[in-house]
C-alpha cells in the first residue's frame, strides 16, 4: 500500500501540514513558561505529527521518513532518563533531588530553576512522543508482522 | 452567557448516550471526539486553559488510536 | 430484575452525587478550603523563585516535580506494556 490515503488532496494537504505541526509543537514546548503549554502537550503534538508522517507514506516495510517502533521506544526511555538525570545532577552540587536551583547553569538560582524546568519538560516531551508513536505503530502494523 | 456551560453539558450527555447505544463503532468514535472537545471547551470556560489544551490534544490522540483500532476489528458491534 | 435494580441504584447514586455537588464551593472561590493552604504562597513567590510567569508550569515542574516524574514514568511504562501485549509474535498469527 504505497498511497497513503487513496486521495491526492488529503495526501498533499497532510504532507504540507506535518512540518507546521512539528514547528508548533516546539513552540508549545519552549513557550510553556509564558503561556498555556508544556512538555505533555508538546509531546502529544509531536507524536501526532510523527503518526501523520507515517500515514502519508503508507504501509511500506521500510518508510523513508519517520521513526521505527524500536527508535520510538528508545526515545521514550531516553526522555524519562533525561528527567531522572537532571534530578540526580543536583546531587553533584549538594542539592536535593530535583532541586534545579543549585545547578551552575545561570547566575542566580531562580534562573537556573527556569532552565531546569525547560530541561525536564523536554524529557517529558520525548517520553510522551515516543509512547504515542509506539502505540500508533503497533496498532496499525499488519497482522503477523511481529516485533 | 450563563447558559453556555449547561448547553455544553447537555451536548456531552447526548453524545455519550449516542456513543453508548449506536451499533456503528465509527459513529461512537466520532461522538466520543465531540464529547472530548466539549470537555476541552468547558475547561477553557472555567479558566483552566492548560487543562483545556491538554484535553483537546489528548482527545485528538485517542480519536486517532480508536480509528486505528477500527481497522483491526469489525466495524459493527453486536450488542 | 437485576437490570431494574441496577438502574434504580444508578439513579440513586446519581442523585446522591448531585446533592453532594451542590455543597461544593463555586468556581473561582478564593475562600474555598483548597485555596487557603499553600496556594497563596505559590501565587506570591512563584515568579520570584523560578522566573517563570506561567504559574501552572512552575507548580507542575518545580514545586511538584515528584508528581510529574511519576507521571512520566507511568506513561513510559504504559508504552512498554503496550509493546509486550501487542508487539509479540503469536503462533496463531503465522497462518
Amino acid at each position: 500500500m504505497r498511497k497513503g490515503f487513496g486521495s491526492i488532496v488529503l495526501d498533499v494537504a497532510f504532507r504540507h501540514l506535518a512540518p507546521f505541526m512539528i514547528l508548533y509543537a516546539v513552540y508549545v514546548l519552549v513557550h510553556g513558561h509564558y503561556g498555556p503549554g508544556g512538555g505533555f502537550q508538546a509531546g502529544a503534538m509531536l507524536g501526532l505529527a510523527l503518526c501523520l508522517v507515517q500515514l502519508v507514506q503508507g504501509h511500506d516495510a521500510k518508510p523513508k521518513w519517520g521513526l521505527g517502533m524500536t527508535a520510538g521506544l528508545v526515545l521514550a526511555c531516553v526522555g524519562a532518563l533525561i528527567y531522572v538525570g537532571i534530578g540526580l545532577a543536583a546531587f553533584v552540587w549538594s542539592g536535593n533531588f530535583l532541586d534545579y536551583g543549585v545547578l551552575p547553569i545561570a547566575a542566580i538560582p531562580a534562573e537556573a530553576r527556569a532552565l531546569g524546568i525547560l530541561g525536564i519538560e523536554s524529557g517529558v516531551t520525548l517520553g510522551v512522543m515516543g509512547v504515542i508513536f509506539v502505540i500508533f505503530d503497533l496498532l496499525t502494523r499488519d497482522k503477523g508482522q511481529g516485533a | 452567557m450563563e447558559l453556555v456551560q449547561p448547553a455544553f453539558l447537555l451536548v456531552q450527555l447526548v453524545a455519550a448516550l449516542i456513543a453508548l447505544n449506536h451499533r456503528d463503532l465509527m459513529v461512537a468514535v466520532i461522538m466520543f471526539a465531540a464529547f472530548s472537545f466539549c470537555s476541552a471547551l468547558l475547561f477553557t470556560l472555567m479558566d483552566a486553559v492548560d487543562v483545556g489544551f491538554t484535553e483537546a490534544i489528548v482527545g485528538a490522540a485517542t480519536t486517532l488510536f480508536y480509528i486505528a483500532v477500527l481497522y483491526r476489528v469489525k466495524r459493527r458491534s453486536s450488542a | 430484575m437485576i437490570k431494574k435494580a441496577t438502574v434504580v441504584v444508578l439513579i440513586l447514586v446519581g442523585l446522591l452525587f448531585s446533592y453532594v455537588a451542590l455543597s461544593l464551593p463555586p468556581t473561582g472561590d478564593h475562600e474555598a478550603p483548597a485555596a487557603l493552604h499553600v496556594s497563596p504562597r505559590y501565587i506570591e513567590k512563584a515568579y520570584e523563585e523560578t522566573k517563570t510567569p506561567n504559574m501552572v508550569c512552575a507548580v507542575l515542574a518545580d514545586y511538584r516535580s515528584y508528581d510529574t516524574l511519576g507521571e512520566t514514568v507511568v506513561i513510559v511504562v504504559a508504552g512498554i506494556a503496550t509493546v509486550f501485549i501487542l508487539g509479540v509474535r503469536r503462533p496463531s498469527d503465522e497462518a
